[in-house]
């Protein structure tokens, strides 16, 4: 196509990119020094003082949920693959009314820093704790390898920069954020970076329809014209009506247990105000999803789908080639740093959600039976955060290499499995137990993982063989219900009066909101 | 004035929270009916989906659209009536109960 001439400068750290970037770290760490100063309770820590505004949490949950993921990965899973790139688009929408309607309110009534708090209400501390760290853990855990896994490779591809210094400058950088500035820190930058990537995506936008006659019919006929009408028609991606419907259930209601999501409620003042944040998030995130298909179609239409798979074969640089199209080597700089910011602020996020339940839950509630008193529970949630931050790196540098995309399949399928029937349960059923919430907690998180490994993903897809011994890609169908069931089943062949007189007390401060954090 | 356990016993609370569920779930499955009549739509049938409504534009491009502003409105739907109805209840509850 460019005779002689490099057909990108992707790869290569340009001034413009390298520029943006530093530019985006240093505004990130003036915000990080700033929040430092007013970060000394757990109450700031963890929670930013409960001060975020509704608008300034929809923009922060909304930043957390549009990873690099779903930014790079489903426009260019459009650009390569057509409509169905858009059905996977609607399935990450679909969570947020869910979440809004069966758990927010409640969630922020009842708890204080993490979604363990609100299982483990009026159930006994100890056990209950344990169960949901661990799944919580698990899930950040998993979603933290695939985070870092992506990063070390799109650094690597839009910046030229080696996987491990890629890795261990992401982990750095976060570490930063989270250590000295908690959740203040990490919560302004997840709307900074959630500004950027929306402003970035719209601009892109709209260049794609300024060269299609503001008409989104001439590029569909253009996509149409070079790839056939069947990049306009549902094709491969869903073709087993239960595991599609089953992939779907993890993406809806996996939402309803990532604990970095639920995190996010505690940062409000009241029950009101994140309720209005959800409306806020799902309007941007809604945005978000509706005109990143038109980004991904321009790819394939402008930057041509044999160039973006020799680039990449995943497509994962669809957006960034059309940047570059388009707005030249300034413009794709700008994107590939919103791009890399994306990783900065989800890491983060993940790795504050994966030390408070370390620190709050296990070390204050587990191993000191919930007396530590303020110094001493920042000190460890500080801790933690090494820990949880270093963990990171070190997973991120092991699974090199590794097709890691089925992780964060893994770990929605976990947060729905494992994290969201306890949830649920614990708020609106007077009969759940402890040995209810723990065998739920546990089979949810041990099945999900036993049949993950036994699917045609791990089986077919990793090891090559021809047939897995569990048909379905995505085990969230059996897991979730099985999990319920245990949970339903264990709470009924015991009472627990204590819980049971306690969740009459538990509904005025669930419904009313009356003695709430 | 009413102690908390009169408070739990009152029909208005009740009431309230059973309200409050029967709005909830509603939207719940109005939620489940448009996602996955949208998915088992494209498992079971992707002839109707692969209609075209423009010169070359499928059904499924305002279909996908449709089930994201959907998912928006039931959203805005709940809001709307919690500031409404929900809120002014909840205050009402709050000052009749002792402190």
């Amino acid at each position: 196509m460019n005779d002689g001439t490099p057909a990108t400068t992707l790869g290569h750290p340009t001034a413009a990119a390298v520029g943006f970037f530093l530019l985006f770290v240093a505004i990130t760490l003036a915000i990080t020094w700033w929040a430092a100063r007013r970060t000394r309770s757990t109450r700031e820590f963890y929670a930013a003082g409960r001060s975020i505004s509704p608008l300034q949490n929809g923009l922060a949950l909304a930043g957390d949920y549009m990873s690099a993921a779903s930014f790079l990965g489903i426009a260019g899973l459009v650009a390569m693959k057509g409509y169905d790139g858009m059905i996977y688009a609607t399935g990450w929408l679909v969570g947020w009314p869910a979440l809004l309607f069966l758990v927010a309110e409640p969630l922020r009534n009842l708890g204080k820093y993490t979604f363990a708090d609100v299982v483990a209400f009026r159930l006994r501390q100890k056990p209950v704790r344990v169960a949901s760290a661990i799944g919580g853990i698990l899930t950040v855990l998993f979603y933290t390898i695939a985070q870092m896994v992506g990063s070390g490779n799109l650094i690597k591809l839009m910046f030229g920069i080696p996987y491990e210094w890629a890795v261990t400058l992401v982990g750095s950088v976060m570490l930063l954020y989270v250590l000295f500035g908690g959740m203040i820190a990490t919560t302004w930058v997840q709307i900074t970076k959630a500004v950027l990537l929306l402003v970035g995506v719209s601009v892109l936008t709209l260049m794609v329809l300024a060269s299609f006659d503001w008409s989104p019919g001439s590029l569909y006929a253009a996509v149409a014209g070079q790839y056939g009408q069947a990049a306009l028609e549902p094709g491969g991606l869903v073709t087993s009506p239960i595991d599609a419907v089953s992939l779907g259930l993890a993406l809806m209601l996996g939402l309803l247990g990532l604990p970095h999501i639920l995190m996010r409620f505690y940062t409000v003042p009241d029950a009101r105000a994140a309720r209005k944040s959800v409306l806020y998030a799902t309007g941007f995130i809604g945005y978000f999803y509706v005109i990143i298909p038109i980004v991904g179609f321009g790819a394939a239409a402008l930057v041509g789908r044999q160039l973006i798979g020799e680039i990449d074969k995943g497509g994962n640089m669809a957006a960034p080639l059309l940047a570059e199209r388009l707005g030249g080597e300034l413009f794709l700089g700008f994107i590939a740093a919103v791009a890399f910011a994306t990783i900065l602020a989800v890491v983060a996020g993940l790795t504050l959600a994966g030390a408070s339940a370390l620190s709050h839950d296990i070390y204050v509630h587990v191993v000191k039976g919930g007396e530590a008193d303020e110094r001493e529970q920042v000190r460890v949630a500080r801790w933690a955060t090494v820990v949880f931050g270093v963990l990171a790196v070190l997973l991120g540098m092991l699974f090199k290499g590794q097709n890691v995309a089925f992780m964060v399949g893994l770990a929605f399928a976990i947060a729905c499995s494992a994290n969201f029937p306890a949830l649920l349960l614990s708020i609106v059923w007077r009969r759940f137990t402890t040995a209810g919430a723990v065998a739920s907690i546990l089979t949810g998180a041990v099945l999900t993982v036993a049949l993950i490994v036994l699917s045609p993903t791990v089986w077919v897809d990793l090891l090559h063989r021809d047939v897995a011994p569990f048909p379905l890609r995505n085990p969230a169908i059996v897991s979730m219900t099985v999990s319920f069931l245990v949970g339903i089943v264990v709470s009924l062949m015991s009472r627990e009066p204590t819980a049971e007189a306690f969740f009459d007390d538990e509904k005025l401060r669930t419904y009313l909101g009356v003695g709430a954090e | 004035m009413k102690t908390a356990h009169e408070m739990l016993q009152s029909p208005a609370l009740r009431r309230l929270v059973a309200r409050r569920w029967a709005i909830s779930l509603t939207l719940t499955a109005l939620l489940f009916l448009a996602y996955y009549g949208f998915i088992l739509l494209v498992a079971l049938d992707k002839d109707r989906l692969a209609t075209k409504v423009g010169t070359v534009t499928t059904l499924g491009i305002p279909v996908a659209v449709g089930v994201i502003v959907i998912a928006w409105a039931l959203t805005a739907i709940y809001v709307s009536w919690a500031n409404r109805v929900y809120d002014p209840a909840v205050d009402r509850l709050r000052e009749e109960l002792e402190k």
